[in-house]
C-alpha cells in the first residue's frame, strides 16, 4: 500500500500538501497565521504563476531531451520588449488610439520570445551541438542583447501608460473591481496559467505532435525510424517554448511594472527546478504539465511560508536547494534504483 | 507466374574505399521466407539496410510486384510495406505500448490523438504477434525484451507490410520465446507475407526458412532451397574455404581444485531468495554453465567476480579467501567478459589500446604518470596475439566489427593477468570463423593451466568445447557432469524440467 502511494504520479502533489500543512502549523504557532489566509494564497497563486507559465515551456523542451538556460534572460528580454514600447508610447492608456500600440507591443514581446526560441531550436537542430552548449551560449546573448535596448539600465513606463488590465493583472489585493473577474478574486495571472497549463497539457496528451515530442525524448533514433521529423519537431518545441517565456515576460513585467534585462540572471534554474520537482526527468521522456504546476507552487509556498517565518533569506535558498535534491532522490527510489535502498528496506 | 514480392538486382554499395554490397541479388516470394546467411561483415546488414531504406543503394535495382522500389528513408519503406526487426530494439522506452506501436502515423486526423479510435486496430496488431493479454496502455520498458520483441514486429504488421525483414532476431531471446517467434514467423509465412531472416544459428535458420542465400565478402555466393544443402557446404560457402572443424580443440589436461565458490547466495531485491551455489574449479579447464536466460548464469558470474551483492558464501583461491570487492577479485587473478559488449565490456570511444590495457594500467604507471609508450606496445603485442583485425590501436573500438570487438574484450582480461576468466556468452553474435578462433584461444588458455568458466546457450558450441558442463536453473546449478557425459537433450531437461524435482525436494 506504503509502496503504491509512493510510486504513484502524485508524489509531487503529496509532497505540496505535506509542505503547506508544515507551514501553516508551523506559522500558527511561531507567527501572526497569515501564511494560510487567503490573501497569501492569492499572492502565492500569483508568483507561482510567474513561475509555471516559462516552467510550461521548459516542461515541454525537458521531455524532449532537451533543455533551455536562456529562458531567465529571454523573458526578461520580452518583458523589457513591452515596457520599452509603453514608455515611448505617444498616447495615454486612456486615448483610444492606445489600442494599436499596446496590440504592437504584445506582438513584439510574443516575437520576441518566438524568435529566441526559434534561434535556440534551429542552432540545436542545425548544428547537433548539445542544448546545455547552446543555451548556455543564447542566454548571455539575451541578455546582452537587453541591456542594448534598455541602454544598460530600467526601463520605468509611465503609470498613465500602462492600461488597467495590465496593471492589475498579478493583482491580489482585497478590491474587488480590480480582478479580471470582479467578484471572482482570483488573480488574472493564475487564471492565464491555467488556461495555457489545460492547453498544453492536451496538446501533449492528444495531439500525434505531443506523443511526438515524448518519442524524441525517450529514443531519437526510434522517432526517426518511425518518420518523425526530428530537426522540424525540436525547433517547434522550442519556439513554443518560446511563446511561454514569452507570456511569463508579460507576467514579470505586470508584476514589477518595469523591465530590468538583467533580473532574468538566474531565473531560468528556478523554471527548470519546478519542472524538475514535478517529476520531469533531465534524460527526457518524461514530465508531465499538471507536475510542472505543483513544483513552481513548491518553490513559492516554501519561499513564502520561510520569509512569514522570519527565516533570513540565505536560509531559504538552502532549503529550496535541499528540497530539489530530495525530490530528484525520491524520483530516483520511485523508479527502483538504487538498489542498496530497496535491501535494507527489505531488511527493517 | 506473376511478379515476385521482392526482387532485388545488382545491388552495390560502398562506404569510402570499402565495398559493403557487390552486385547483389536475391528474390522472395510470397509466403517465403529467405535466410540471408553470411560471416560478420559479409554485408548482410548492409543488405537490410539498403533494403528498410537506412542507407541508399549505388548502383541496381528493386522492385516490389514489379512495381520499381527505392525508398529514400526508413519511414518511406515502411509506407510501401517493407518494416525491419532490429537487432537491438527500437522502441520508445517511456511511451505506452499503443503510442509505440502508431508511432509516426498520422493519428486520428487534424493533427489530434484520440487514441480510443485506434485501439482496434492496436489490439489486431497485438493478438496477431499471440500478445493477447497485454495492456495497450502499458509502459514498454516495464515489459520483457521477448515482449518487446514482439511489440516491435506488431508495429511492423500495423503499418501493413508485406515485407518483414529480421536482423538476427534470437540472439537476445530466452529458448522458450524463440519457438513462439518462429510460430508467429510461419503465421506471417502463411498469410503470403515475403520474410528475410538473418541469424548465425544454422539450425534455426534450417528451422524457420524456405530458401537461403549467402553472402561473402558483399557478393552472393550461393542461394538455393534449404532442403538441398547441407549444414557444413553453408558454412564453407561462408567462409570461402573447406571447414571440417567447426570446433578446434587445443589438448589440455585440467588439473586439481584450486577455486571454490561456495554457498554463494545472491539475490537481487525483488527476487525469491536463490539458492547457495557451490562449484570447484580445477587449474586448466574449460568448465561449461548452461541453462536458459534468467536462470541465473550471468548474476553467478557477476556475483563470483564481486561485481553483484552477495548475501552470502565465499570464494577461495589456492586456499585463501578472496574479500568480495572487484579489486580483491581481480587481483586475486579473476576476470570478467560481460555478457553486454556494448554497454559494460567496452568503452565504445575510447581506442583499442585504451581499452585493452584499462583494467591493468599498473604496470606501466610510475608515481602516477602512465608510460604511454611501453603500454602502446605492450597493447600493439596482445593485438597481435588474439589477431585483432583493425588499421590501428588508435582506432576507436566502435569502429570494428563484433568479432572483433570481443577478441578486443578478451585481450583485456588477459592483459591484466587473469588466471580464472570468466566468460559471459563470448561467442554472441559473432560468426563462425572467429568463434572457432575464440574456441581455439580458449583451449589454448586451459593449455596453459588456466581456468575459463564459459557461459553460453547455444548447447552445441559448450558440449563440444568444454570439460565439464553445469546446468543451471532457477538460481540453482543443478547438475555438473563431464561434457561427453551430457547430450543436448539432457541438458534442456535438467534446465526445464525442473518446476516437479523442486517441488517434491523442498
Amino acid at each position: 500500500m506504503l509502496k503504491k502511494i509512493f510510486r504513484s504520479q502524485f508524489g509531487p502533489l503529496i509532497a505540496l500538501i505535506v509542505i503547506f500543512v508544515l507551514f501553516t502549523v508551523a506559522d500558527l504557532i511561531w507567527s501572526e497565521g497569515y501564511f494560510s489566509s487567503t490573501r497569501n494564497m492569492r499572492v502565492m497563486m500569483s508568483s507561482a504563476s510567474l513561475i509555471a507559465v516559462p516552467a510550461f515551456g521548459m516542461t515541454i523542451i525537458i521531455i524532449a531531451a532537451g533543455i533551455d538556460l536562456s529562458a531567465g534572460t529571454a523573458l526578461t528580454l520580452c518583458g523589457t520588449v513591452l515596457a520599452l514600447q509603453l514608455k515611448n508610447s505617444a498616447v495615454a492608456a486612456s486615448d483610444p488610439a492606445f489600442l494599436s500600440v499596446i496590440m504592437i507591443g504584445l506582438l513584439l514581446m510574443i516575437g520576441t520570445g518566438c524568435l529566441c526560441g526559434f534561434v535556440n531550436g534551429l542552432l540545436i537542430s542545425a548544428t547537433k551541438v548539445v542544448p546545455f552548449i547552446v543555451t548556455l551560449g543564447t542566454m548571455t546573448i539575451f541578455l546582452g542583447i537587453g541591456q542594448i535596448i534598455a541602454s544598460e539600465s530600467t526601463v520605468y513606463a509611465p503609470r498613465e501608460n500602462i492600461p488597467d488590465w495590465l496593471r492589475f493583472l498579478c493583482y491580489t489585493g482585497p478590491i474587488d473591481d480590480n480582478y479580471l473577474i470582479s467578484g471572482l478574486k482570483v488573480p488574472a495571472s493564475v487564471l492565464i496559467a491555467i488556461l495555457l497549463a489545460a492547453a498544453v497539457g492536451l496538446l501533449m496528451r492528444y495531439t500525434v505532435f505531443g506523443r511526438n515530442i515524448f518519442a524524441i525524448g525517450s529514443s531519437e533514433s526510434t522517432a526517426r525510424l518511425c518518420g518523425i521529423n526530428v530537426p522540424m519537431t525540436l525547433v517547434a518545441v522550442y519556439t513554443l517554448a518560446g511563446f511561454f517565456v514569452a507570456i511569463g515576460g508579460l507576467l514579470y513585467f505586470a508584476d514589477v511594472k518595469n523591465g530590468n534585462p538583467s533580473d532574468g540572471t538566474g531565473k531560468e534554474l528556478e523554471i527548470i527546478a519546478a519542472v524538475v520537482l514535478g517529476g520531469g526527468s533531465l534524460s527526457g521522456g518524461r514530465g508531465s504539465i499538471l507536475g510542472t504546476m505543483v513544483g513552481a507552487l513548491i518553490i513559492t509556498v516554501i519561499r513564502s511560508g520561510c520569509s512569514q517565518l522570519s527565516i533570513p533569506n540565505t536560509y531559504t535558498h538552502i532549503i529550496i536547494g535541499g528540497i530539489i535534491i530530495i525530490a530528484v532522490i525520491v524520483d530516483q527510489l520511485r523508479h527502483g534504483s538504487p538498489e542498496w535502498f530497496f535491501r535494507i528496506l527489505r531488511q527493517v | 507466374m506473376s511478379a515476385p514480392l521482392l526482387e532485388v538486382q545488382g545491388i552495390s554499395k560502398r562506404f569510402g574505399p570499402t565495398v559493403a554490397l557487390d552486385h547483389v541479388s536475391l528474390t522472395v516470394r510470397e509466403g517465403e521466407v529467405l535466410a540471408l546467411i553470411g560471416e560478420n561483415g559479409a554485408g548482410k546488414s548492409t543488405l537490410l539496410k539498403v533494403l528498410s531504406g537506412a542507407h541508399l543503394a549505388d548502383a541496381g535495382s528493386m522492385q516490389i510486384l514489379g512495381q520499381p522500389y527505392r525508398p529514400h528513408g526508413p519511414h518511406d519503406a515502411r509506407e510501401q510495406g517493407v518494416a525491419m526487426i532490429y537487432q537491438e530494439l527500437n522502441l520508445a522506452p517511456d511511451l505506452s505500448v499503443e503510442d509505440n506501436i502508431l508511432l509516426g502515423h498520422p493519428g486520428t486526423g487534424g493533427g489530434l490523438l484520440i487514441r480510443g479510435n485506434q485501439r482496434a486496430r492496436v489490439r489486431d496488431a497485438l493478438d496477431a504477434v499471440g500478445l493477447h493479454d497485454l495492456n495497450p496502455r502499458a509502459i514498454v520498458a516495464e515489459q520483457s525484451v521477448a515482449t518487446q520483441q514482439l511489440i516491435e514486429i506488431s508495429r511492423a504488421l500495423a503499418s501493413e507490410a508485406r515485407i518483414v525483414l529480421f536482423d538476427e532476431p534470437t540472439s537476445s531471446l530466452p529458448q522458450k520465446d524463440v519457438a513462439r517467434l518462429f510460430e508467429i514467423i510461419r503465421r506471417l509465412r502463411g498469410q503470403g507475407l515475403g520474410i528475410v531472416y538473418i541469424s548465425h544459428f544454422l539450425e534455426e535458420v534450417r528451422e524457420v526458412s524456405d530458401s537461403y542465400s549467402v553472402l561473402r565478402d558483399g557478393r552472393t555466393v550461393g542461394s538455393g532451397r534449404i532442403d538441398d544443402i547441407a549444414d557444413t557446404q553453408i558454412v564453407s560457402l561462408m567462409v570461402g574455404r573447406d571447414v571440417n572443424d567447426l570446433y578446434p580443440r587445443v589438448p589440455h589436461e585440467p588439473g586439481e581444485d584450486w577455486v571454490a565458490v561456495d554457498g554463494l547466495v545472491s539475490s537481487p531485491y525483488d527476487a525469491p531468495q536463490s539458492s547457495a551455489i557451490s562449484v570447484a574449479l580445477r587449474r586448466g579447464e574449460i568448465f561449461g554453465v548452461a541453462g536458459l536466460v534468467g536462470a541465473g548464469r550471468t548474476e553467478l558470474l557477476r556475483a563470483v567476480f564481486g561485481l553483484d551483492h552477495t548475501d552470502r558464501g565465499t570464494v577461495t583461491v589456492d586456499g585463501n579467501l578472496v574479500g568480495a570487492s572487484v579489486r580483491k577479485r581481480m587481483n586475486a587473478g579473476f576476470g570478467l567478459l560481460s555478457e553486454d559488449r556494448k554497454n559494460e565490456g567496452l568503452a565504445q570511444d575510447l581506442t583499442i589500446i585504451e581499452n585493452l590495457t584499462l583494467s591493468g594500467l599498473d604496470q606501466y604507471t610510475r608515481f602516477g604518470f602512465i608510460g604511454l609508450r611501453r603500454r602502446d606496445q605492450a597493447a600493439a603485442d596482445w593485438m597481435k596475439k588474439v589477431e585483432v583485425k583493425a588499421h590501428s590501436g588508435r582506432q576507436s573500438v566502435s569502429e570494428l566489427s563484433g568479432g572483433n570487438q570481443q577478441k578486443v574484450a578478451i585481450a583485456r582480461i588477459l592483459h591484466q593477468c587473469a588466471d580464472i576468466l570468466l566468460l559471459d556468452e563470448p561467442t554472441k553474435g559473432i560468426d563462425v570463423g572467429t568463434k572457432a578462433e575464440i574456441y581455439r584461444m580458449m583451449g589454448q588458455l586451459a593449455a596453459e593451466g588456466k581456468t575459463v568458466v564459459f557461459v553460453s546457450s547455444y548447447l552445441p558450441e559448450l558440449l563440444s568445447v568444454c570439460d565439464r558442463v553445469g546446468v543451471m536453473s532457477r538460481g540453482e546449478m543443478r547438475e555438473v557432469r563431464d561434457a561427453s557425459q551430457w547430450t543436448e537433450d539432457d541438458v534442456m531437461a535438467s534446465a526445464i524440467a525442473l518446476e516437479e524435482t523442486n517441488s517434491t525436494t523442498t
